[in-house]
């Protein structure tokens, strides 16, 4: 074995190709490819409402997907974002309907929900340990029912919904869609404070070596708890906004979206065993998934193949993500000499 | 050296072994799944003599043959469920491969095959899907509940291509035959029992024997428990896992297939979500996420759970959003209780460190 | 005489159930002193470690750092006081940045309390250049070799201004480059006033680079001298209680012919080239540093490591390669390193376990006949002299010797012609390590061929007939038991063939 390699500071070269090497370049990438592919063959598809269509598209994936991200990097999963979502959509829609509430207090109405359901979740797998996949499992299951019994098998319509509240839906700015933007909002948000506060390191942390993060006197039942607390509280602004975007809903919002985000977020370059990925690359691998889904319509090629690519594409991601790790251990191996290895 | 002389000299037997100092709490594991398989079958008595009190038609012999038609492919597929589990795996995507099994048998015999051949390359399909999903977890290494999301959309997607919008049979199409259809509307002669049902008891049965009574089900139980120490001792972790898959993909596409002969009819997102379910079932059966630990009986039972409070809610009319809730709160319970003891001590320690330090 | 303690133990006692791991317990260390913690696996020595540390909390005892008394609620209060712990497999974030691992829930903070990195990347520099040692703070963990992720937990001590360093076997995966490196830096830990505990197996590391001994045998405190008042014998003497050759039974045996061909084997990163041979009747050991290697040749002679190239044969029969399956039907056994993750099955019963690796034979038409089981675990568990409670309880109920015995059981019972096993007696008490080298030289006498890979220099030489010497993946020497001894066989393992390298 050869003494410590010189590795000296590194210079903005070395950054700039360090910010190329980067997941999240790789995927924006990716979606220009595909965009552009798609554009030679049918020039409607750079056309402004085609993109705002795609941005829109995704925005409740990525939205979902940030929360998501909190909770898988802590060595987490929360499968029941799809339930909190149909269940705060028609609880605002609700209120709306029957309580005629002001508008601004919709997206409230729906954050409160998420976060009551999220400190459910967080509640019962910090202080009862059991695994997460089973408990927001279960939590699936019990919040879709919790919501069918309020539905009742009654649905709420688009009169109910007040306008200026659904044209955060369909209304843009500057070319962007509203709901773009406050998704976009919350990723560079989310996205800052998970690289740049004590706290959101701490998620790092627990997910990459827990019992390291014990050893460290990281307080890990309180971060889980609150990775599950914003999952909820994201997954009840994406059921706010899912009612803004599609001005109706009965009791089946959001069914199955939890493994559509899992994807999203996988294919985003988040480990699925924690400890690593960003809520920037999760938000783009949800856009990566829906550009690919609408590049297919604008195509004219059956859109029944949407989910075919999509599967075909997350299968591609995991196992990429695995050889670009393969990879690196061995060249890190081979420059050090080194025997054994984290 | 030869068998029949031992290379160790026999040293004399030490009388009156002592007990071993260690964790006196620490149960083996046959007496805590022992336990509770016992819980399962006082929550299967309850439900059963709730069910005959709260609904007349509960007690009526076609109860068990609408239970076998509501419950049987699901509880079929949580049969090889069980056992991926227990290596430490999981398959979600055995409902989309239902799904795509279906879509299968419906696109050959909507093109003139006729049904025995469709119904053997919708096997032969589920054997393709699991080998994928074996050679991306057992060969790479990929981690299990990533690659299956991943399969979950392929499959269902390939269902999706290969059916379109269609449902079939469509009106003026040729119709299944009917002497295959009839498993979904006649029970076996003689008995209440579906047909999907009897398939279920029979294979629970070589499951059971397979997991707990041979050297390969012993390997599946290793390799949960400690897949190292497993491949240390000659088991070819790999290779059973790999198989495994295969086997679930063959055994999800036969639900498939028993699933469009029920319903004479297919179409693309048939079974959608279904895995969740599955999963739900299995865990409710006392088997262990992380594997290693649970039994083919603690399933079975837990199939007849569900599958009988599903019964009686349906027939006193509880809509079935409550059951979810029944469903969802079933499964919680059922991970919390076992670690409640534990949860206790830890409060209890809690406190008397807090009492300690005045 | 030095000045007042910086840290003091005293009285410290600290039970299991029923066993006492440590009884009376003291040990005092002086500002600016390295200072050496010696002992049998098993002594005390790291439950000891384990109290200095805020892991475990004494049942008796006192202990007083900087003469102020303390009781630490946890590692992380054990940490902010100014006693850190360098394990010996340190374990880091491996997907956060060095600089991340030493500042961990303390990261610098600029305005708006916002984590500022370059700060927290220079203060990461600026520790590594007090020890003289370079390292990239920008880059992840992942991937650090052994040594560097010490330096880290070294850099991480020294963030909390440690006054106190204990290191556990900080130099059992080093290569003498990097131990030459860690005493470098220890001199340097100990310039600034910190006190070092320092716990080695290797002897002549404790001369060359502490000034006091603490030796402890059996969870009690036997003495604390100065190093220029020990020899290498003495402190065994001390440790060990008796007299080495009463440890050590040896069977003189006739050896008979080749049972095991290794020829060239290579693999991808770790060894190359090597070749040996074990006949009927020998013990052959490997020897070597950690990390030289020796494990994973013996994990690709059984085929759990598949090999780049090169043959193994057995009794002249080449055998696949990456087949475990393959090398057992050809009458191989390995008993690995790490007992708990791949010798056993920690939740199984101790029948299952030992008939783990003879399921076949103790079935009958595909099913597994429970009395045969039963009836195999019992056998050997008489013949192994086991102490149990029941034979289903789960084998984590065992003492480290008992489950060791387990794995014996598991193997014997194939009836092999070839033993491998690999730290046959780490972590066992004395006693029962003397009735695994007993049942060794009986299955020796009876003419079975083993392998055995030992870390423990006494073990080597009480034990083997030849001894091969690795050292970074190559065979460098091949030693019979006259030519062994400590000298040589630690010369040849450190490349030391003149004097110290500069």
């Amino acid at each position: 074995m050869t003494a410590v390699v010189e590795r000296d500071r590194i210079d903005p070269g070395a950054r700039l190709l360090g910010l190329l090497r980067a997941r999240e370049f790789g995927i924006a990438l990716l979606i220009v490819i595909v965009v552009l592919v798609t554009a030679i063959n049918n020039h409607n598809f750079i056309k402004a409402d085609s993109i705002q269509q795609l941005l829109s598209g995704a925005a409740l994936i990525a939205l979902l997907g940030v929360g998501e991200t909190l909770v898988i990097v802590t060595r987490n999963v929360d499968l029941s974002v799809g339930s909190v979502l149909g269940l705060s959509a028609y609880l605002v829609g609700d209120l709306f309907k029957y309580h005629h509430i002001p508008v601004w207090s919709g997206f409230a109405v729906g954050i409160v929900v998420g976060a009551v359901c999220g400190a459910v979740n967080g509640f019962i797998v910090t202080v009862t340990r059991v695994p997460s996949l089973v408990v927001t499992l279960g939590m699936l299951y019990v919040i879709r029912g919790v919501l069918g019994v309020i539905v009742n098998g009654h649905r709420i319509a688009s009169e109910a919904i007040p306008n200026t509240f659904s044209a955060v839906g369909y209304r843009s700015f500057l070319g962007l869609p509203w709901l773009a933007i406050i998704v976009a909002l919350v990723v560079v948000v989310v996205g800052y404070a998970m690289r740049s506060y004590r706290p959101s390191r701490d998620f790092y942390a627990i997910g990459s070596n827990p019992d390291a993060a014990v050893l460290a006197g990281v307080p890990i039942g309180r971060r889980v708890f609150t990775a599950f607390l914003i999952s909820g509280m994201l997954a009840g602004l994406a059921g706010a906004l899912f009612l803004a975007l599609h001005t109706q809903i009965d009791n089946s919002g959001g069914t199955g979206y939890e493994l559509t985000v899992i994807a999203a977020v996988v294919v985003g370059g988040v480990a699925i065993f924690g400890g690593s990925g960003t809520v920037v690359g999760a938000a783009l691998g949800a856009l990566l998934l829906n550009t690919i889904n609408q590049a297919l319509v604008a195509s004219r090629i059956s859109a029944f193949w949407n989910q075919a690519i999509a599967g075909a594409l997350l299968l591609a991601a995991i196992a990429f993500d695995r050889w670009l790790l393969l990879r690196n251990t061995r060249k890190l191996q081979a420059a050090e000499g080194a025997h054994r290895d984290l | 050296m030869t068998s029949e002389t031992s290379a160790l000299a026999v040293s004399p037997v030490r009388k009156d072994p002592e007990r071993s100092p260690g964790n006196a709490d620490r149960q083996p594991l046959w007496r805590a799944a022992a336990r509770w398989e016992a819980g399962l079958v006082l929550v299967l008595i309850g439900v059963l003599i709730f069910g005959s009190v709260e609904s007349q038609s509960f007690t009526d012999p076609s109860t068990v043959f609408f239970l076998g038609i509501n419950i049987g492919y699901i509880a079929i597929m949580a049969l090889p469920m069980t056992l991926v589990i227990m290596t430490g795996e999981i398959d979600l995507s055995v409902a989309s491969m239902l799904g795509l099994s279906g879509a299968v048998v419906g696109y050959l015999w909507h093109h003139g095959w006729s049904i025995w051949p469709a119904m053997f390359v919708a096997l032969a399909v589920g054997g393709v899907g699991g080998l994928l999903n074996g050679f991306l977890v057992a060969r790479l290494g990929l981690p299990s509940i990533a690659v299956t999301i991943g399969t979950l959309t392929l499959f269902r997607g390939l269902a999706e291509v290969l059916l379109g919008s269609l449902t079939i049979p469509t009106v003026g199409d040729r119709q299944f035959p009917e002497s295959l259809t009839n498993i979904g509307a006649q029970s076996i002669p003689g008995t209440q029992f579906s047909y999907s049902l009897l398939i279920f008891v029979v294979m629970a049965a070589v499951f059971a024997v397979v997991l707990h009574a041979t050297p390969l089900g012993r390997s599946m139980i290793a390799i949960g428990l400690q897949p190292e120490a497993a491949a240390f001792a000659g088991i070819r972790v790999n290779a059973i896992k790999l198989w495994l898959y295969v086997l679930t993909g063959v055994i999800s596409a036969f639900a498939g297939i028993l699933f469009t002969l029920q319903n004479a009819s297919v179409s693309f997102n048939a079974g959608t979500g279904l895995e969740l379910n599955v999963v739900a079932i299995v865990l409710f059966g006392g088997v262990s996420i992380f594997g290693g630990r649970g039994t083919v009986y603690g399933v079975v039972l837990s199939v007849a759970i569900f599958g009988s409070l599903k019964m009686a809610l349906t027939q006193m009319n509880v809509s079935a959003e409550k059951q979810n809730i029944i469903t969802g709160l079933l499964l919680l319970v059922s991970v919390i209780a076992p670690n409640t003891g534990a949860l206790l001590r830890r409060v209890g320690l809690r406190t008397r460190r807090a009492r300690a330090q005045p | 005489m030095a000045p007042a303690a910086r840290l003091a133990l005293t009285g410290a006692t600290k039970s299991f159930g029923a066993v006492r791991a440590l009884e009376d317990a003291s040990i005092t260390l002086f500002a600016g002193e390295a200072h050496a913690l010696l002992g049998e696996n098993g002594a005390g020595k790291s439950t000891l470690v384990k109290i200095l540390g805020g892991v475990y909390r004494g049942d008796a005892g006192a202990l007083t750092l900087d003469g102020q008394l303390v009781d630490f609620a946890g590692p992380a209060a054990a940490q902010a006081a100014g006693v850190s712990i360098i394990y010996q497999e340190p374990s880091l974030f491996a997907d956060l940045s060095v600089a991340e691992n030493i500042f961990m829930g303390r990261q610098p903070v600029g305005t708006g309390r916002r984590i500022d990195r370059r700060a927290m990347e220079r203060g990461a520099r600026d520790i590594f250049t007090q020890l003289g040692v370079q390292l990239d703070a920008s880059r992840p963990a992942r991937g650090l070799s052994v040594a560097d992720q010490q330096i880290v937990e070294i850099a991480k001590a020294l963030s909390f201004n440690a006054r106190v360093l204990v290191m556990d076997e900080p130099t059992a995966a080093l290569t003498s480059v990097e131990v030459l490196r860690l005493y470098e830096v220890i001199k340097t830990l100990r310039a600034r006033g910190a006190a070092v505990l320092f716990i080695s197996h290797r002897l002549e590391e404790v001369f060359a680079c502490c000034q006091r001994a603490t030796i402890m045998r059996d969870g009690r405190f036997v003495r604390t001298a100065p190093v220029e008042e020990l020899t290498i014998d003495s402190i065994i003497r001390s440790m060990v209680g008796r007299d080495l050759d009463a440890l050590f039974p040896k069977t003189v045996t006739e050896r008979g012919e080749v049972v095991l061909e290794v020829e060239n084997l290579c693999s991808a990163l770790v060894f190359r080239d090597i070749s040996f041979t074990v006949h009927k009747g020998e013990i052959v050991a490997l020897a070597g540093l950690v990390g030289a290697g020796r494990t994973e040749v013996a994990r690709a002679v059984f085929g759990v490591d598949r090999r780049s190239s090169g043959t193994v044969r057995v009794n002249g029969k080449e055998l696949p390669n990456g087949s475990p399956l393959a090398a057992m039907a050809a009458g191989m056994a390995l008993v690995p390193e790490d007992r708990r993750q791949q010798g056993l099955v920690m939740d199984l019963g101790i029948d299952q376990n030992v008939a783990l690796a003879s399921l076949s034979r103790l079935s009958r038409l595909g099913l597994i006949r429970r009395s045969s089981e039963r009836d195999l675990a019992t056998t050997w568990a008489a013949r192994l002299q086991l102490k149990y409670g029941r034979m289903r309880n789960p084998v984590s109920m065992l003492s480290g010797g008992n489950q060791q015995k387990v794995v014996l059981g598991k193997w014997l019972a194939r009836e092999p012609l070839l033993l491998i096993i690999d730290e046959p007696t780490r972590g066992i008490d004395v006693g029962t390590k003397a009735e695994v080298h007993r049942i060794l030289d009986e299955l020796v006498a009876n003419g079975m061929a083993v392998l055995m890979i030992s870390s423990e220099l006494p073990e080597v030489l009480g034990m083997a007939d030849r001894v091969l010497v690795l050292r970074e993946g190559q065979l460098i020497a091949e030693l019979t038991r006259d030519e062994a001894n400590e000298q040589s066989i630690m010369r040849a393992a450190t490349g030391q063939t003149t004097g110290v390298p500069a």
